[in-house]
């Protein structure tokens, strides 16, 4: 039992980091490139972790404590979510509350320490990112709202438990449109193509990156990790709810569960092969035509 | 016993600026006796409020009074409590703030009358939430509001504040009517003007829709629900700041106590009710930091969000009314706690708030965002804890906002049980708005705090600041403690919380119980993740601190190779929600000024927004002028002409017995 | 088979909302004739067993060739001709009229339970289905600036019609067919005929430069 809980612990921190190379390595593959190692975020935070840090002139203690409120918030919120077959390391009734609003708090301190810089690119990467956010923030709500009707639970583990493959049959119209809203999100609130470049280079058109130009050293590694973190713990709230396999035995769901987590950074890294990034001035039609497919799924089930 | 202690603590409260008067000669002792009379209430207060939290039977106090239909009668019930706290608190704190603030040692005068009016407020306030009395009611309701008005004008040569006290003003009596027309239609119906004799109205049939509108429109406007909010930004704004933060921490509850009053006297209010309610707290959520986004004035913007917060504690009133119109013991308990604790929460951390700006202003003479910055380096102390009231009002874990804001959204998905095609189970929808209201607050909290603590001052006046004296930062020490206890022990509330909501909705606690129990388990496990939270973010820092071996290098902040940045290049805070209140155009109606650069060699462009309040400045006040220049005519006619006076009252005499002889 | 027929319906709706928020003129007129082509399969799959198939047949057949094919290939080529790709500035923004459209679709699925009826209803989702992509037809006209996408919200406008059109089959077996498919052909002839003559005359598609003829 406890070896498990270990091991469901160990997945939920070593595996992030995997998922973005594959993202990488898939949009290197369809740009005809070869592209970095699988590892290479690994690579990149071992170094980072090792390094010194710089600090502006300007900052103060908010800028050294944004990455590491950032990176226990996402971490914090992580011990919510079913990492397998198994129910989460936390969960009681409207714990799904506590983590949409744990994701808003690293948001919040991220954005923080971007303007604790003075500096205006960061702002406008606040900025965005904040307001985007805003329009995100209630899809992630309305999709888990469809999920507890259709599943009849108010927590997470109950939501993604065994209760979701009957919901399926029952609701797959309301369930299949609440999971595209949800990937939108995903996309949305990981800065990834066709909301936010993270490979870009220019600050004027980026969200994400352009917060964190001044953190450096071990700063940059929690924050990274962090971003890792969330894709991981969006990746699997979809790839639980889409592709539930309901494999009984521990490890086959264990298996089950990663292989699907591949899948779908290999679904994100396709999306961001093949389409532009849209203008910024779209990106809130995106957020709300989400939102609204989201409405209209929970419509359907409370008709 | 309990309900003479809180009767005791409102007159301790009503007396507490006689000192200032007394004492003249010796100002500051004056002062901290007024302070130490508040303190003192307080005490008292919570002496009298907490045993009956904690499970002691309701006291009433009946005693005859000389005036017609009045009694001196005082019931202090769990519903009271709840709302006696934050009452007395808030108030004892700010006087505490006062001290530096307000200082009669140089202020003389002025600090002396708003010293009484302030513990005038302060006791009345306490007395509308004690009163069991309609006529009493209104008394104290009467007083608190003109009391209100002389604070707003306490700053009394400034124009503005003399505008924004008299539309105070003519909406606190707008109000008072309102409340009046309802009392004396219920009490003349009842027989008796004694609350006790008003339980179980009826909640069918139209008079009982009118009644209930009276009602909405009184408390509404005290409470500042859209549309009735024009006049609280204005007079939240012009007030000093410790009496903003008592008129936005406390007073405006009371109008949220009238809604709860009220709402407990019908017996089985019909489910529209509570929809009526939950749409009018979503339009005040979304519209209240959608205003409060445009702003540039820190304490307009404080204001504004309190309409916000209003928002959600009625979402949570219309869920807890939904519930007792479907006999759905999980609404009432989880909206009832939701919008009881969001009222305690929001009188601390927008206290918390309305002081921290207080103390900007003290120190830099502006509360213009666009002129703010930097300040986190100067007044650190006031920067950490204008942080934790701004985290706690965006609703983050692990502070008090979030818990309470939790209990709503919780309410608000057990809609979901209610029975297939129930169409009341549409206010599921609350939880996504309180979702959006959250996400918009925390950007909006994320402005101010980066225009005003971070970054580099934008102004001289800015750059001078200095760090506030320790009477001032004392009670938002207090303040910023309350909210994070709150948040880190969320299951000490939860039972006070249920039986105030066994008593508002007159549901046994029995039927209650199985769901405040789910909610002290949820709780608790809000409680260890916030443990966890903090111990990860300490681990980490403490990681960080030891694997630090030399101090770090210090440099520019990057400016994508520009070397030489300056504040005005920084971010500011127009630019910063831009990209919201863009989207919100249609409610914020900004006037904006923009000349874009021409030419080849532009030499100068600018670009401004100045928001408007909507409701008031596009609305009511052209009304009011055509009113006015409308019966101006009239006024020339007759003016200085006695002959045609008299000719009007003739014809007025006539028209009215031609009336009384026709149709009567 | 009844999964199919409620995603057939959803699809519709999705279509709807995605024509408010596009402003590529392709990818609408492709949406609509998505549209089209789902109306169609709708007739079909919604033919009760005791109905006329191969009436049903003949009527799916040519509402899919008119709505999925020939109305498509007109607007295709109406825009080829014209040289204009997308929609600029709509008198309504796009987020105001997704939010607009999502308010339709919310209160049609919500409130159409409450209809009086002639008849019984075939499918739970084809009374709000039709409310709601009337409403867009009718948005799209109202909120768009060019005389091409205003020719789309009509022609969504007619979709809608045609749903309710389904629920009737059963009472007036030929009459709602033949009254929607010719209506509908009489709206494209006549707007494609406006539409020229405008482009004609004024070299531009914008309906608001109508206005200026007043004066």
């Amino acid at each position: 039992m406890i070896l498990r809980a270990l091991l469901q612990i160990g997945v939920l921190l070593l595996l992030p980091p995997l998922l973005l190379g594959v993202v990488n390595r898939v949009k290197a593959i369809a740009a005809g490139r070869k592209g970095p190692p699988l590892l290479q975020l690994y690579f990149d935070l071992a170094k980072l972790l090792r390094k010194g840090a710089v600090y502006s002139r300007t900052t103060t203690w908010v800028f050294r404590a944004g990455p590491a409120v950032g990176l226990a918030a996402i971490a914090t919120a992580g011990t919510m979510l079913p990492v397998a077959g198994q129910p989460a390391i936390v969960s009681f009734s409207g714990d799904f509350v506590l983590f949409a609003y744990l994701l808003a708090l690293a948001r919040f301190a991220t954005a923080l320490a971007a303007l604790d810089t003075g500096s205006s690119f960061e702002g406008m990467g606040a900025a965005r990112e904040v307001s985007f956010a805003s329009m995100a923030e209630p899809t992630l709500f309305l999709v888990l709202v469809v999920m507890a009707r259709a599943t009849g639970s108010l927590s997470l583990s109950g939501m993604l438990g065994p209760a979701l493959a009957p919901a399926w049959r029952a609701a797959a119209p309301a369930l299949l449109l609440s999971a595209i809203a949800l990937f939108v999100v995903a996309l949305a609130e990981n800065s990834r193509i066709p909301v936010d470049d993270p490979n870009t280079h220019l600050e004027l058109t980026m969200i994400h990156e352009v917060m964190i130009l001044d953190h450096s050293g071990p700063d940059l590694a929690f924050i990274l990790y962090g971003a890792s973190l969330k894709f991981f713990l969006f990746g699997a709230l979809l790839v639980r709810l889409v592709a539930d396999v309901g494999a009984t035995g521990f490890w086959s769901a264990e298996g089950a569960f990663v292989l699907e987590l591949l899948a779908f950074s290999v679904l994100v890294g396709v999306v961001e092969s093949f389409m532009a990034r849209l203008r910024l001035t779209r990106v809130p039609q995106m957020l709300v035509g989400a939102s609204i497919l989201s409405v209209f799924a929970l419509v359907l089930l409370l008709r | 016993m309990t309900a003479l202690l809180a009767l005791l603590a409102a007159v301790v409260a009503t007396a507490s600026g006689l000192p200032g008067l007394l004492f003249r000669r010796r100002p500051t002792l004056a002062q901290r006796l007024s302070a130490g009379a508040l303190c003192l209430a307080a005490a008292i207060g919570f002496g009298a409020a907490l045993p009956v939290l904690a499970g002691s039977p309701p006291s009433v106090l009946h005693h005859a009074w000389g005036q017609p239909f009045a009694s001196l009668s005082i019931r202090l019930d769990p519903l009271s409590a709840i709302f006696l706290v934050p009452i007395l608190a808030i108030p004892a704190l700010g006087a505490v703030y006062g001290l530096a603030y307000w200082p009669q040692a140089q202020l003389g005068a002025r600090a002396i009358r708003l010293q009484l009016w302030y513990g005038v407020v302060a006791g009345s306030m306490a007395l509308v939430c004690l009163a069991d009395n309609a006529l009493l009611f209104l008394f104290a309701w009467e007083v608190m509001a003109l009391g209100g008005f002389f604070l707003v004008r306490s700053d009394g040569d400034r124009t503005d504040a003399q505008k924004a006290s008299w539309v105070y003003l003519v909406a606190a009596h707008v109000g008072t009517f309102a409340i009046f027309a309802f009392f004396a239609a219920v009490g003349s119906a009842r027989g008796s003007f004694d609350f006790a004799a008003w339980a179980g109205l009826r909640s069918t049939g139209a008079a009982a829709g009118w009644l209930a509108l009276l009602a909405l429109v009184g408390f509404g406007l005290k409470a500042g629900l859209v549309p009735l909010h024009f006049w609280l930004p204005g007079a939240h704004a012009a007030a000093p700041s410790h009496v903003s933060a008592v008129m936005s921490g406390v007073l405006l509850k009371t109008g949220v106590y009238g809604l709860f009053r009220t709402a407990g006297f019908f017996e089985a209010p019909p489910a529209s009710w509570g929809i009526v309610l939950m749409a009018l707290g979503a339009a005040s959520g979304v519209l209240g930091v959608a205003l409060a986004l445009a702003q540039h004035d820190l304490k307009r913007l404080l204001a504004y969000h309190s309409v916000e917060n209003i928002g959600i504690i009625t979402m949570g009133l219309g869920l807890a009314l939904l519930g007792r119109a479907r006999g759905a013991p999980g609404l009432v308990l989880l909206g009832f706690a939701g919008a009881a604790l969001h009222v305690v929460n929001h009188a601390l951390f927008k206290s918390l708030l309305f002081l921290g700006a207080g103390s900007v202003q003290h120190a830099t003479g502006t509360r213009n965002l666009e002129k703010l910055g930097g300040l986190a380096r100067a007044m650190p102390w006031t920067a950490g804890l204008f942080l934790v009231g701004a985290a706690a009002i965006s609703g983050l874990p692990p502070l008090n906002g979030f818990v309470s804001e939790w209990f709503v959204a919780l309410g608000a998905l057990r809609a979901l049980e209610l029975p297939l095609l129930d169409r009341a189970s549409f206010a599921v929808l609350v939880a996504p708005v309180l979702a959006l209201v959250g996400a918009l607050a925390a950007a909006c909290f994320v402005k101010v705090q980066g225009t005003v603590f971070l970054g580099n001052p934008r102004s001289a006046d800015a750059a001078r600041a200095h760090e506030s004296p320790r009477a001032m930062l004392l009670p938002m020490a207090l303040l910023a403690a309350a909210c994070v206890g709150i948040g880190l022990l969320p299951s000490l509330v939860v039972g006070p919380l249920s039986r105030g909501a066994a008593a508002w909705s007159g549901m046994p606690l029995a039927e209650l119980r199985p769901d405040a129990l789910g909610a002290l388990d949820s709780a608790a496990w809000i409680a260890r993740v916030a443990l966890l939270l903090l111990a990860l973010v300490g681990a980490v820092l403490l990681w960080r601190r030891r694997q630090r071996t030399a101090p770090d290098p210090v440099s520019e902040t990057w400016g994508c190779g520009y070397a030489y940045p300056t504040a005005r290049m920084a971010y500011t805070g127009s630019s910063f929600a831009q990209i919201l209140t863009s989207g919100f155009r249609w409610v914020l109606f900004p006037r904006v000024r923009f000349a874009p650069p021409r030419g080849f060699f532009p030499s100068s462009s600018r670009f401004s927004t100045e928001p408007r309040e909507a409701v008031l400045d596009l609305a009511l006040l052209p009304a009011v002028r055509d009113y006015i220049s409308a019966t101006s005519r009239v006024r020339h006619l007759i003016a200085g002409r006695l002959h045609v006076q008299a000719l009007l009252v003739l014809a007025t005499l006539i028209a009215m017995l031609a009336w009384r002889l026709l149709w009567w | 088979m009844g999964a199919w027929t409620d995603m057939a319906f959803i699809l519709v709706v999705v279509l709807d909302l995605f024509l408010l928020a596009s402003s590529r003129l392709g990818a609408a007129i492709r949406a609509v004739a998505l549209q089209g082509a789902l109306l169609s399969l709708l007739a079909l799959l919604l033919t009760s067993s005791g109905h006329d198939l191969g009436h049903m047949l003949a009527v799916a057949g040519g509402a899919f060739f008119i709505k999925a094919f020939l109305i498509p290939w007109l607007m295709f080529r109406a825009i080829r001709e014209m040289a204009i790709r997308r929609e600029m500035e709509p008198l309504v923004g796009y987020v105001p009229s997704l939010i607009l459209g999502g308010l339709g679709v919310v209160l049609s699925f919500a409130l159409s339970r409450g209809l009086p009826l002639p008849t019984n209803e075939m499918h739970p989702f084809l009374v709000p289905t039709a409310l709601a992509t009337v409403w867009t037809g009718l948005l799209l006209v109202v909120s768009r600036r060019k005389a091409v996408t205003q020719v789309l919200g009509f022609l969504v406008l007619e979709n809608g019609v045609f749903i309710f059109g389904l629920l009737l089959t059963d009472f007036m077996p030929v009459m709602v067919e033949a009254g929607v498919l010719l209506d509908l052909l009489a709206a494209v002839f006549v707007m494609g005929i406006v539409m020229f003559q405008i482009n004609r005359e004024f070299a531009s598609l914008d309906t608001d430069a109508l206005s200026s003829l007043k004066d």
